[in-house]
């Protein structure tokens, strides 16, 4: 069994304050793996150091089988990146964002139109192809920047908060993305406050106060902490650092 | 290029289409260079108030007495003094004491008591000529006055002969021009590279490109060279507008002023990436990159206030305005005709000015222990 992540002991300080705590965790290869957490309990920065836009202060991480610090380049060309806040840009056509990302990522221009045209069939905006990315619905925005950041085809694809702000509808489909992404073998690390969402994922972490608080399946968490959903487990979790 | 550098091609290519799409604010970035170089080049030149005048009266008398008593009693003249002779006043130019000098021929009163022809001579700073014969005309406009109010016209005969005297004051447009060349391209540039980079940070997209494999100087260079292309149109407007409107002449190589427009160009695209990468929001980098430039490059740069008459200890400080260097090579080429032999010094400033800027930004790019 391989592992698209490997994290050990890693650790960020900013000053006194320990923002993330030594935290160790593996995720395995094709898995949809959680990375819940309040917010200030560590989840950004963790991130952060993971996709090599933060120096860990000490601790190793391993994406895609590569050295964060050490062999960043690797793990860039391995790795998918969807922020929080809306990554495409909004004055271009939906076609020159792909083109864009595409041409990023050293794909040549026919991969970059078959792909493309790929693309926009699976989310059913072939006639949005010359439209402005800044007039479409926030929706179908995020659905796209999320599969440009497939686009190159990565190893592991890390989604911070994808789904903020969009209706349970779209929501529902983006993670039937995301299953269709992690059945092609694309490991998925996702970031959300909607605990419905983290009962789709495979395995969960929830962080709390820089550390790994909890982490297994979502049965698992449950049993563990005696709890009816998992809202309640994150609740009781949570609470102390509150 | 795409072959070697897929990447950068593709970035760049996106910041075409940025530079392209926005076309209110491409037309304000082609126009507002232009407007400023003829707006202020007019505004800061063609004031004739207070005409700083003085005399060369070698043998006083009562005529001369009362004629230079009439431009001190006028609103628009400033005695400033007295010079023994006629080659003192060019002394007194130099120093950009006076603008201008009235000389009296040893007896004045006396030729004119006798109704002999009694001559004047009046030398003029004409380094820029449109103020020179203003103020002339109003010297004139003195000197006639008094000659009516002696007696009838042609009883009473006053020769006045005009000498211009081209000395560079540091106040004349010939060499305001070229300085406000140098900051308006600082000005834009800056402003260009900043706003750009500082928006994808706010929203969010620098840092999927970070995250990207696009290194962080394909970042900056993919940010500069399509800026850079603008950068040039505004400098070809802002030679023009100097030549049409203001009639700067252009004694040395245009290629070779160019050439170090476009290096100048470099090192303002490179300072506002810099700000850009340094400041937290859009507005902060804005003002970051008006204070940046503004400023430094207006009164440290020997574009209003000459070097020589900046406190000594600010004197060092100029060396790092990279407008300092800009006009002395604009001033160089446009107004002496020199050539590279004299401006590689300044030239190599430039250079290596965009070379310490473009390393920072990297850095600063670089977020490993940010």
């Amino acid at each position: 069994m391989s592992l698209a992540i490997e994290v050990q002991s890693l650790t960020r300080r900013f000053g006194d304050f320990t923002a993330v705590d030594a935290i160790t965790f593996e995720v395995r290869t094709g898995e949809v793996f959680g990375f819940l957490g309040a917010n200030g309990a560590g989840k950004t920065t963790a991130i952060k150091m993971l996709i090599g836009l933060l120096a860990p202060t000490s601790g190793q991480a391993r994406v895609a089988g590569y050295d964060v610090l050490r062999q960043a380049e690797e793990v860039r060309r391995r790795i998918g990146y969807m922020s929080q806040r809306f990554s495409l840009y909004d004055d271009l056509t939906v076609r020159e964002n792909i083109t864009l990302y595409g041409g990023i990522y050293g794909l040549g221009d026919a991969e970059i139109r078959d792909r493309g045209t790929g693309l926009l069939d699976r989310l059913e905006l072939g006639h949005a192809g010359d439209e402005r990315v800044g007039s479409l619905p926030l929706g179908w925005k995020q659905k796209l920047a999320f599969s440009v950041a497939l686009l190159h085809q990565p190893a592991v694809v890390f989604l911070d908060e994808p789904t903020g702000g969009v209706d349970p509808i779209t929501r529902r489909q983006f993670w039937e993305y995301i299953y269709a992404a992690a059945a092609r073998g694309t490991t998925v690390f996702v970031t959300t406050h909607y605990m419905d969402e983290a009962e789709y994922c495979d395995r969960i972490s929830i962080m709390v106060d820089g550390r790994i608080g909890a982490m297994g399946t979502p049965e698992e968490l449950k049993r563990q902490f005696g709890g009816e959903t998992l809202d309640e487990v994150f609740v009781r979790l949570a609470r102390p650092a509150a | 290029m795409r072959g070697r550098s897929p990447a950068l091609a593709a970035f760049m290519v996106k910041e075409f289409r940025h530079i392209l799409r926005d076309r209110q604010t491409l037309l304000i970035l082609l126009l507002l260079p232009l407007a400023q170089v003829v707006v202020f080049g007019f505004a800061l030149r063609t004031d004739v108030h207070d005409i700083r005048i003085a005399f060369v009266d070698p043998a006083p008398d009562y005529a001369t007495a009362e004629l230079r008593a009439r431009f001190a009693g006028n609103g628009e003249f400033d005695v400033v003094g007295t010079a023994p002779s006629a080659t003192a006043v060019e002394r007194i130019f130099r120093r950009g004491k006076a603008e201008l000098a009235l000389a009296f021929e040893p007896g004045f009163g006396e030729r004119l008591a006798q109704g002999a022809p009694a001559r004047l001579l009046l030398l003029s700073d004409a380094s820029d000529p449109n103020s020179s014969s203003r103020r002339e005309a109003y010297a004139r406009a003195v000197i006639s006055d008094y000659r009516d109010e002696l007696g009838p016209p042609g009883g009473v005969r006053i020769e006045t002969e005009t000498r211009m005297r081209y000395n560079p004051t540091l106040e004349s447009v010939n060499l305001f021009v070229p300085g406000l060349i140098a900051l308006v391209l600082t000005l834009v540039s800056a402003l260009m590279t900043a706003i750009s980079l500082s928006r994808e940070k706010e929203r969010g997209t620098l840092e999927i490109l970070l995250v990207s494999p696009l290194r962080p100087w394909q970042i900056i260079v993919g940010k500069m060279l399509p800026y850079l292309g603008l950068a040039f149109a505004n400098v070809v407007t802002a030679l023009l507008a100097a030549w049409v409107v203001f009639r700067v002449p252009f004694r040395g190589s245009i290629a070779l002023l160019l050439g170090a427009s476009v290096l100048y160009s470099m090192v303002g695209l490179a300072l506002g990436v810099l700000i850009a990468a340094r400041t937290p929001s859009q507005r902060a980098a804005m003002l970051g990159a008006l204070a940046g430039t503004m400023l430094p490059n207006t009164l440290l740069s020997g574009m209003i206030f000459p070097l020589s008459s900046l406190p000594e200890w600010l004197q060092p400080l100029t060396v790092i305005i990279p407008a300092r260097w800009f006009i002395v090579i604009s001033r160089g080429i446009m107004l002496k005709g020199v050539g590279i032999e004299y401006l590689w010094e300044a030239l190599a400033v430039l250079g290596v000015m965009l070379v310490v800027l473009m390393v920072a930004a990297i850095r600063s790019f670089k977020p490993r222990l940010a």
